[in-house]
């Protein structure tokens, strides 16, 4: 299946746009995204904190993903 | 009875204050954020809020509602956070609540400005005469 990840902040510039498409096996988790978009990407995995949004709530590792989610990337949140 | 914001324009520190007006409360607590001139000694020029929208929005619902089943005598709260390119003494956010007492008005409010800081999807770059960083980005 083909996600579609959403990117803010840091994470965005890391990867130089604005959504990415990933290839992953059909039920992947959160972690396993994880994993994938670090070892592509490995100053994401420099940053303090690196979470996945699944329609619009923090997703934990063991959930699995599905093509019609609205999937993000979330660095360290600054707001305030 | 909640609410929520996000803007690209000047926020109404005066109009943010008149929502959460209400005949029960007795206390008005309001935070305002603003943006200083400097961070960790270094001068600050200006800063980019970028935010992701749906998501920000559902968050700062969700601690607004928190807010209201921890302390259930708050009678309006109202949060507005600014988005786009912010310069010093700008206003960033605006978190305002009323209560009948002033002991809850301040921990309602000190709950919704601390916990917006660490879940709502809101980035925060921060320019210098010679560079930028994203705040909290790494450890």
């Amino acid at each position: 299946m083909n996600l579609k990840i959403a990117l803010f902040g840091i994470a965005r510039e890391i990867v130089g746009q604005s959504s990415l498409e990933v290839s992953a096996p059909e039920g992947q988790s959160v972690q396993g995204l994880l994993e994938g978009l670090r070892e592509q990407y490995p100053a994401l995995g420099r940053l303090s904190s690196l979470a996945v949004a699944v329609n619009n709530e923090y997703a934990p590792d063991d959930v699995a993903l599905s093509e019609r989610d609205e999937i993000a990337l979330i660095p360290p949140v600054s707001g305030g | 009875m909640i609410q929520i914001d996000l803007t690209d324009q000047p926020i109404d520190v005066a109009a943010a204050l008149q929502t959460v007006e209400s005949d029960g409360a007795g206390a008005i607590n309001t935070f305002i954020g603003t943006v200083r001139n400097q961070s960790t000694g270094r001068p600050v020029v200006r800063l980019e809020y970028e935010a992701y929208d749906s998501m920000a929005l559902h968050q700062l619902r969700k601690v607004a509602e928190q807010a209201v089943q921890q302390w259930p005598m708050l009678q309006q709260v109202t949060v507005i956070h600014r988005k786009g390119t912010l310069y010093i003494g700008d206003v960033a956010v605006v978190v305002a609540v009323s209560t009948p007492h002033r002991a809850e008005s301040f921990a309602a409010c000190q709950y919704i400005i601390d916990t917006l800081k660490q879940v709502v999807t809101i980035w925060k770059k921060e320019f210098y005469q010679d560079g930028d960083v994203w705040v909290a980005a790494h450890p």
